[in-house]
């Protein structure tokens, strides 16, 4: 009897694990299954959206060509500007105090090996952005990158969005844990990825 | 060890290679144009080229530059007389001087890539380095004197 319930346990565990595999999804042939629910997914993009608009995130997503800083989101000192491919000009680049890691120390600058803001010609802003605009935009090719479903599926993993958990000292973590902003993201997706109704 | 080749040449380093290439560059090999402001990348008194890019050496680790290139102000030219060198001296730009060379290798990457900057580009250049003795409007005439340099060098070869 017990050797039977464990044996069930495992056997529903393996299924879980095995639908819950994101590689499984990913290189499926078929288009990803949407079942559409406006209520989850909705309320999964109130959760993504803390995220999104925390400054981890939004201070690369600017409304301006000057990303913002610190934890109140202010002008980065110095003024560095997004330039054609969103990595910065001339002496001003990312990547001359930007490292691939974060640097120690506080006010040291953070660092990852793709630090850039969104490119001029796809600036993908989050700053100013109401929850209803910013679904909208997310799952728009014409404003997201030209990332389709299954790329923006993927999107939680990336590395610079990662960064957002590791983002050294003296900076605030977004409002919640990475796997849970996954779960979100996820589920504003896979369930028709609805917009929040705008607020009149 | 850890190898670099800086102004041309090829050095082997034994350095831990989290060191800032600062150090390296002013400690270990002795080349102590490059400034040491703050440290932290806020006053690019310590900008060096890294294949041909403006950086910060004081937070750029040696790890990142092995096997790169790397230009420091003794090898901006070979006789001291890169446009903005000319033109740094023709107008007496500095007046401690301690910012200097960032200052100039910063203006490098900014006339190899706009030869023809505007006051706007300057700033957008610019901006990050500081200079505290307030040289700023001599480095901005001496940034569009050198543009001229670099045109008429270009028009005589
Ligand atoms: S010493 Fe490197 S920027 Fe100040
Ligand atoms: S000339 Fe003194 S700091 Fe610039």
């Amino acid at each position: 009897m017990i050797m039977s319930i464990i044996l069930t346990m495992v056997g529903l565990m393996a299924f879980a694990w095995h639908t819950g595999n994101r590689k499984e999804i990913l290189s499926s042939p078929v288009v990803v299954p949407i079942k559409k629910d406006s209520i989850a997914s909705v309320k999964a993009f109130e959760k993504v959206y803390r995220v999104l608009m925390s400054p981890r995130c939004m201070n690369c997503h600017p409304s301006g060509d000057i990303p913002l800083q610190g934890d109140d989101s202010h002008l980065h000192e110095m003024f560095p500007k997004r330039g054609k491919d969103g990595k910065g000009l001339f002496a001003m680049k990312c990547g001359s105090c930007h490292q691939p890691s974060n640097t120690p120390g506080k006010h040291s600058p953070p660092g990852n090996p793709e630090w850039h803001l969104p490119p001029a010609d796809m600036k993908m802003v989050f700053q100013g952005k109401t929850a209803a605009e910013l679904a909208k935009q997310l799952i728009d090719p014409k404003q997201n990158g030209n990332k389709s479903m299954k790329q923006l599926l993927a999107h939680s993993e990336d590395g610079l969005v990662r960064w957002g958990w590791q983002p050294g000292e003296g900076r605030t973590l977004p409002p919640m844990s990475h796997a849970e902003f996954k779960k979100a993201w996820e589920t504003w997706l896979n369930n028709g990825a609805y917009a929040p109704k705008s607020k009149p | 060890m850890i190898n670099l080749t800086i102004n041309q040449k090829p050095y082997s380093i034994d350095a831990d290679p989290e060191m800032p290439l600062l150090w390296a560059l002013r400690d270990l090999i002795g080349l102590t144009g490059t400034k040491y402001g703050c440290g932290v990348a806020q006053c690019g008194a310590c900008v060096v080229h890294l294949n041909g890019e403006a950086v910060r050496s004081c937070v750029t680790k040696v790890s990142r530059a092995a096997g790169q290139k790397i230009v420091t102000i003794e090898g901006l030219s070979k006789n001291n007389d890169h446009p903005l060198q000319l033109a740094w001296n023709e107008i007496s730009v500095p007046q401690c001087g301690y910012c200097h060379s960032g200052q100039l290798m910063s203006a490098a990457v900014l006339l190899r890539e706009n030869p023809n900057p505007t006051d706007q580009d300057i700033d957008n250049a610019m901006a990050g380095n500081i200079c505290r003795c307030g040289t700023y409007p001599r480095i901005r005439k001496a940034i569009h004197l050198a543009a001229e340099l670099q045109k008429k060098e270009r028009e005589a070869k």
